[in-house]
């Protein structure tokens, strides 16, 4: 394997689990925003709870993400970031006031009308960003960086249901109540269905208006990946109606992984369509070598670092499993 | 507005902005790890509630810097894309060392603050010690890319295009060490002063008085870090000033405000800077000459060895110089008095308070000083002798735009942040993480006391 080959990997690799992790967050969020009945507050206080020791490591995932972008592969991020200015500037507000807004709520609680105006602020933006990452997506899958076209504004809306749908299949796990848990459960069912249908669109508008996509879409890799995610996706609603909430949060996070193997698969080698491919974009032979190693060093100290994190606050019998 | 200037606006604000808190961010983890220490080993509740309203404000600083981190990383490549399409492939390995810092600083914060009362007391302290450890390193890290815009290394272009790249050397490019250390300091000096003067003016306003011990304990914490850093930052800045005397004269000649190559060169202290001169400045004559070569008769290279069109903003250059040295001039007066008031074991007199409560805005004008030299003092360039800035900037429109929507939001954040962080700071439990609804109050995490704090 060449280091460009493993450069390439490290990048998808952190973007994936941006997705996953960070996306999750970025759901809860959303959660927050339609947190309704007579659970509202709890809801809320239940997302506050899963997200706040995670959110800023799961953060972590999208700088690293962009860095690698322009350690690596300079010429195409220069690019991207020259033609997708707006998007990406509009998703960086949101990402700010999502950071800012969360902390802010959480010490204003005291305070109802600051604590309600931060809580809209909060959810607002974490349609904002998700939104915008994913119209970011959307626009560089068509080679013309169409941030504006109907095809990269569905793969917004997608990003937003795969976000709400992941957080409300991780947030059932993390209630004591019942009662909880079944307000997230019905939610994640809803989600699903919800990603089930909005992930057409952007495949249908693919159809007329990006043929270039579609052909990549449908070829091999692509196709599998996509089957999978659809499978998947009703593997999800399984194991939630029958409260495998554990088997659950897995099968989701592998849908989520599945899908963005879809968009990888329909456009690898290349980067920007029709512009860059991933070694057309490279940095020289040396920094790619630089990154892998520095990335093997880096891995050393945040695997155990991230899994202790994840084992204080996410591990087993912090909840009871559910009742089957 | 004009296009160049609109995003050097947006860019700067951001950088201002986000420099207090990345200081902040560094620097607070050793001071609230310095108070659980303190209650570990003495058991002094005063020591265990400093650590906990400190930990409050760092959680809240701690948000707020990370977001605005992340929109500077953006920003490299949003608003200077030109730069990053050349220097990303050099300069991109400190960047992603900055990465894995930053990740192992928000793994062990997230563990420190919502580890108090689900970790052992020692665990929860152990947890603070890679905050502490990957916070310095990740500002760090930054630091040396910013070394390398004002000395680029490591690579050679070969008509037009970059080769023979050496990503070590180009982290680790001639400055990067004064400059690190002198950065990494600076972190330290704002934090020690920043967190002593809060706890001044509470004992100044009478508005903690019950939780005199632990006002006191915070001062005196904040004071040693400030009163160690303070010198160090004395030594650090002269040993800078001497680097770049020689091998940034323009910066140099600019801070200085030295128009003319001269033997006997003058220090000037403020003044009216004009297009070929300084008036109405205090000039010390000689002193110049004398601090470069340590000898009077040494000739100081001008800014008429650099020309015109590769001149820094002399103006901003000085001032700023100026800014950073009396604003330093007045955190070491006060460090030292405050050192011998605390050696002879005396009751900080009021006065002296006073003294350390202007100290927390002088700190931050320090370094925001202290940054408008080395940025101000490097332009026309974004890298120096490799790429002018008004040549980097991005050809996407409406960057007045963002200027005005990102500064509006920085306003309302540092608003909204202040505001927070007086009430978790006045009240004793006020601005507590506290649930929404009473059926929830399990999860909440309450100011509990531990019943065996070992």
């Amino acid at each position: 394997m060449t280091a460009l080959e493993v450069d390439a990997g490290i990048t998808l690799v952190a973007l994936t689990l941006y997705v996953v992790f960070g996306g999750a967050d970025f759901g809860g969020g959303v959660w927050d925003l339609l947190a309704s009945g007579p659970r509202r507050d709890a809801q809320r206080d239940l997302i506050s709870n899963a997200i706040g020791p995670v959110w800023e490591s799961n953060h972590v995932w999208l700088i690293f993400a962009w860095v690698a972008l322009f350690t690596c592969f300079p010429l195409a991020y220069a690019d991207i970031a020259t033609y997708l200015n707006a998007p990406l500037t509009i998703a960086l507000l949101g990402i700010v006031l999502r950071g800012a807004a969360f902390v802010f709520r959480n010490y204003t609680s005291d305070n109802v009308a600051l604590a309600r105006t931060w809580t809209v602020v909060f959810g607002a933006s974490s349609l904002l960003a998700p939104f915008f990452l994913g119209d970011a997506v959307g626009a560089l899958a068509t080679g013309r960086y169409a941030w504006t076209s109907p095809f990269a504004l569905s793969v917004g809306l997608f990003d937003v249901a795969l976000c709400a749908q992941v957080a409300a299949v991780f947030l059932v796990r993390e209630s004591a109540d019942p009662a909880l848990r079944d307000d997230f459960r019905r939610r994640a069912l809803r989600a699903t269905v919800a990603v089930w249908v909005i992930g057409v669109i952007p495949v249908l508008l693919a159809r007329t208006a990006e043929p270039q996509f579609f052909a990549a879409l449908t070829g091999s890799t692509a196709r599998i990946a996509i089957a999978l995610a659809m499978l998947l996706g009703i593997v999800v609603m399984v194991l939630i109606a029958r409260h495998r909430d554990t088997l659950a949060r897995i099968a989701a996070g592998a849908e989520v992984v599945a899908v963005l193997g879809g968009w990888f698969g329909a456009q690898a080698p290349q980067l920007v369509p029709g512009r860059y491919t991933l070694a057309s974009a490279a940095a020289a032979p040396a920094m790619l070598e630089a990154f892998a190693v520095a990335a093997a060093c880096g891995a050393v100290l945040l695997i155990p670092s991230m899994l202790y994190l994840f084992a204080v606050f996410k591990g087993p019998g912090r909840v009871p499993e559910g009742e089957t | 507005m004009d296009h160049v200037i609109a995003a050097r606006a947006q860019m700067g604000t951001s950088l201002a902005f986000h420099i207090v808190f990345a200081c902040l961010g560094v620097g607070l983890p050793l001071l609230v790890v310095a108070a659980e220490a303190m209650w570990l080993r003495t058991h002094r509740r005063a020591y265990y509630d400093l650590a906990r309203t400190w930990s409050k404000g760092m959680a809240i600083l701690f948000a707020v810097g990370a977001v605005s981190g992340t929109v500077l990383s953006f920003e490299l490549g949003l608003l200077w894309p030109v730069f990053m399409r050349y220097a990303g492939g050099i300069i991109g390995l400190p960047f992603s060392l900055e990465g894995f810092a930053f990740f192992i600083e928000a793994i062990f914060i997230g563990l420190y603050l919502y580890g108090w009362d689900r970790l052992s007391p020692r665990a929860h302290w152990l947890t603070g010690i890679p905050v502490v450890i990957s916070g310095a390193l990740s500002a760090g890290f930054v630091t040396t890319a910013n070394a390398w815009m004002n000395m680029p290394t490591g690579f050679r272009i070969v008509n037009g295009q970059v080769t023979d790249v050496n990503p070590i050397a180009a982290m680790f490019s001639p400055p990067w060490l004064v400059e690190v250390t002198h950065t990494t300091i600076a972190a330290y000096v704002l934090t020690g002063f920043g967190a002593a003067a809060v706890c001044a003016f509470a004992l100044l306003r009478r508005s903690a008085d019950d939780r005199r011990e632990q006002v006191r304990a915070g001062l005196t914490i904040g004071m040693i870090v400030a009163t160690v850093a303070i010198p160090l930052q004395w030594i650090a800045g002269d040993v800078i000033a001497r680097f770049d005397a020689d091998h940034e004269p323009a910066k140099f000649a600019s801070l200085e405000a030295i128009f003319h190559s001269e033997r006997h060169a003058p220090v000037t202290v403020g003044g009216i800077v004009g297009s070929d001169g300084v008036r109405y400045g205090i000039v010390i004559p000689g002193a110049l000459s004398i601090l470069v070569a340590g000898n009077p008769d040494a000739e100081v290279p001008g800014l008429d060895r650099v020309a015109r069109n590769d001149r820094p903003p002399v103006a901003a250059v000085h001032y700023s110089f100026d800014t950073m040295v009396g604003s330093a001039s007045l955190l070491l007066l006060v460090a030292i008095v405050w050192l011998v008031a605390a050696l002879r074991r005396r009751e900080l007199a009021r006065w002296l308070l006073i003294g350390i409560a202007i100290c927390g805005p002088v700190s931050v004008a320090a370094v925001e000083a202290g940054w408008f030299v080395t940025e101000f003092g490097r332009q026309p360039w974004i890298a120096r002798g490799l790429l002018r800035t008004t040549d980097a900037v991005t050809i996407a429109p409406g960057l007045d735009v963002q200027f005005y929507g990102f500064s509006l939001v920085y306003v309302v954040l540092a608003a909204a942040c202040w505001w927070l962080l007086r009430r978790v700071g006045t009240k004793p439990r006020g601005g507590e993480r506290r649930s929404l609804s009473a059926h929830q109050s399990d999860t909440v995490s309450a100011t509990t006391y531990p019943s065996s704090p070992a």
